[in-house]
């Protein structure tokens, strides 16, 4: 019969065991993705080794130095920010509403905007592109292939979760301080500014961070909804699979310098992504 | 006094965004799919088809296919995750050294552009250099091809989606199971019960509001996977891997079918609305016996 401390001992050796395997499983795709990243491609088909003998620099010099994919860098990075800027924002404004206001129906505004994220996008590929490339249009131009269709569209995956992150934290703001800064003869928007905006600041950072991560890493309506101009890096990195003798090694470099703002952002943001991913059903 | 009109004022901008670009599309797509519509075709214009383009559906074998495909991938992906993941977050409950090294990497994957995720899982099986066929082939001896072989292609796709979002899984049960109240557990133990049936009476009931968020939200994303499935397989070989989101991207659009596509579009908004319903049915009932 085994003793206690020997079931103990066996029991962390398990824990321990269970979780270096893990680590391995989760670290090895995302390291071998590097390992090709820096290999030439004579290199690569030598037997597979997980070791970085040397650094092949041409697969990220020379995706980096192409205007093109310097283009869909610069857009991606501009759709992800205005998206984020815009999400907050409207977010804080629509939760300070909801949180302080009886507004008949709010209830159901609440739960509509979690229903728009629950449709599978492919059912909406194709009614959005039809709307940008033939309703939305001014003379010659349309919403189609620009930056602000997909900083718009990109909302309606955004928005309900940041109401949902938001709601959740402004309606711990007591109405006291409202109440007490407006018989010191502060306006609403005073208010809003001064009093409300520094006290969920934390709160704002964090939707900011999660909707720039979504904003940044959608593909589907990015490659239905622009052709040239308004390209993303994750199209960029899509293009790779569809080319004939595709160039792994730049492949890897490019799906690598994708990855990087989310997983620097990650390290701000670990404790709320559950919040974030559960639309701020089940917190942490 | 506090006027109301203040509140809806503030609140207008988000409803205006969600109309336009969530609602509006939702109403168009609805007329559209009432026609026969493909603007290269020989007739230009829309001409009206009535219920035509649902009964084409019914009959479309593809369709069908790519729906029971996505179906049978969701299932299984969800299931191997939650058991998974359960499994895991069970063990994350204690604190232990190197807890918070361990969950800061787990979690790497859940930051990751979807297609990126995709990249990563092409690198790791491409034929000729990727380590998965190399070693494969010289541990078991077994010929890996994900471009010909239909069932690992589906397996792998599996594989990739459990990569991907066990994390997730795990991560959301962890909260529910660190919310939980410790004192009927205590007492179930000084009572005699044993581990099974603390689990199966105690900690099943008290996580299922939980385990529904989590099924729900997993059930929905994994029914309109696209951008993994694309970068690692394109979708085949074949139409193994051809879930229903890939195939309305890569056959109804290319085809300029809008009309059909718009009433394809809209019944896979209705499964998953009905599948939504269904669920949160559940989650009614099981919030009700609780109280």
């Amino acid at each position: 019969m085994k003793t206690s401390s020997s079931r103990k001992l066996l029991g962390w050796v398990g824990l321990y065991g269970l979780w270096i395997v893990m680590t391995l499983i989760t670290i090895i795709p995302i390291y071998w993705m590097i390992v090709v990243s820096a290999r030439s491609r004579v290199e690569l088909f030598d037997a597979p080794t997980l070791l970085i003998k040397s650094f092949y620099a041409p697969n990220y010099v020379k995706p980096l130095t192409d205007p093109v994919f310097q283009r869909y860098l610069i857009n991606s990075l501009i759709i992800a920010t205005s998206n984020a800027l815009l999400v907050t924002f409207l977010a804080l404004l629509a939760t300070y509403s909801l949180s302080r206001w009886r507004l008949q129906g709010s209830e159901n505004i609440f739960f509509w905007t979690i229903t728009q994220r629950m449709a599978p996008p492919a059912a909406f590929v194709l009614p959005i592109f039809l709307i940008y490339t033939r309703v939305f249009k001014i003379g010659d131009w349309t919403m189609f292939d620009t930056q602000i269709g997909l900083i718009l569209l990109y909302c309606v995956f955004n928005l309900p979760f940041a109401v949902w992150l938001m709601k959740g934290i402004m309606d711990g703001i007591p109405v006291e301080l409202d109440e007490a800064a407006f018989v010191d003869g502060a306006t609403r928007a005073t208010v809003l500014m001064r009093i409300i905006v520094p006290l969920v600041a934390p709160g704002l950072a964090i939707t900011f961070i999660l909707s720039w991560i979504f904003a940044w890493n959608e593909y589907l309506f990015a490659a239905n909804l622009t052709s040239v101009n308004a390209r993303t890096i994750t199209t960029g990195l899509a293009a790779f699979v569809s080319v004939t003798g595709t160039n792994w090694g730049e492949m890897a470099a490019v799906a690598t310098v994708a990855i990087l703002p989310a997983l620097v952002f990650l390290v701000f943001v670990q404790r709320y992504i559950v919040t974030g991913l559960t639309f701020g059903a089940v917190k942490e | 006094m506090r006027s109301n009109r203040m509140g809806w004022a503030l609140l207008t901008p988000t409803l205006v965004i969600l109309a336009i670009v969530g609602f509006l599309p939702f109403l168009y797509v609805l007329y559209v799919s009432l026609f026969d519509w493909n603007p290269f075709s020989n007739q230009l214009g829309m001409v009206w088809a009535g219920v035509n383009n649902f009964r084409r559906l019914v009959f479309d074998g593809a369709f069908l296919d790519s729906l029971w495909r996505t179906g049978l991938f969701a299932f299984v992906s969800v299931t191997i995750e939650l058991a998974l993941g359960f499994l895991l977050a069970q063990t994350l409950v204690k604190p232990f050294p190197g807890r918070t090294v361990f969950r800061t990497i787990y979690v790497l994957p859940l930051v990751m552009a979807p297609i990126a995720v995709g990249a990563t899982w092409r690198l790791l099986t491409i034929p000729g250099f990727g380590p998965i066929p190399y070693y494969l082939d010289r541990w078991f001896d077994i010929d890996y091809r994900l471009g010909t072989f239909a069932d690992q292609a589906f397996i792998t796709v599996i594989l990739m989606d459990v990569w991907h979002w066990t994390p997730f899984v795990t991560l959301t049960l962890l909260a529910g199971l660190t919310a939980m109240p410790k004192e009927p557990l205590e007492q179930a133990q000084v009572d005699g019960a044993n581990r099974w049936q603390v689990f199966r009476y105690l900690t099943i009931p008290m996580m299922m509001p939980v385990l529904l968020t989590v099924i729900f939200i997993r059930l929905m994303d994994a029914l309109r996977i696209v951008d993994e499935v694309f970068m690692l397989t394109s979708g085949g070989p074949g139409t193994a891997t051809q879930f229903i989101g890939i195939h309305i991207y890569r056959v109804v659009v290319p085809k300029t079918d809008y009309g059909y596509g718009s009433a394809m579009s809209l019944l896979v908004l209705y499964f998953t609305i009905v599948l939504c319903w269904l669920l949160f049915i559940a989650l009614a009932q099981v919030g009700k016996q609780r109280d």
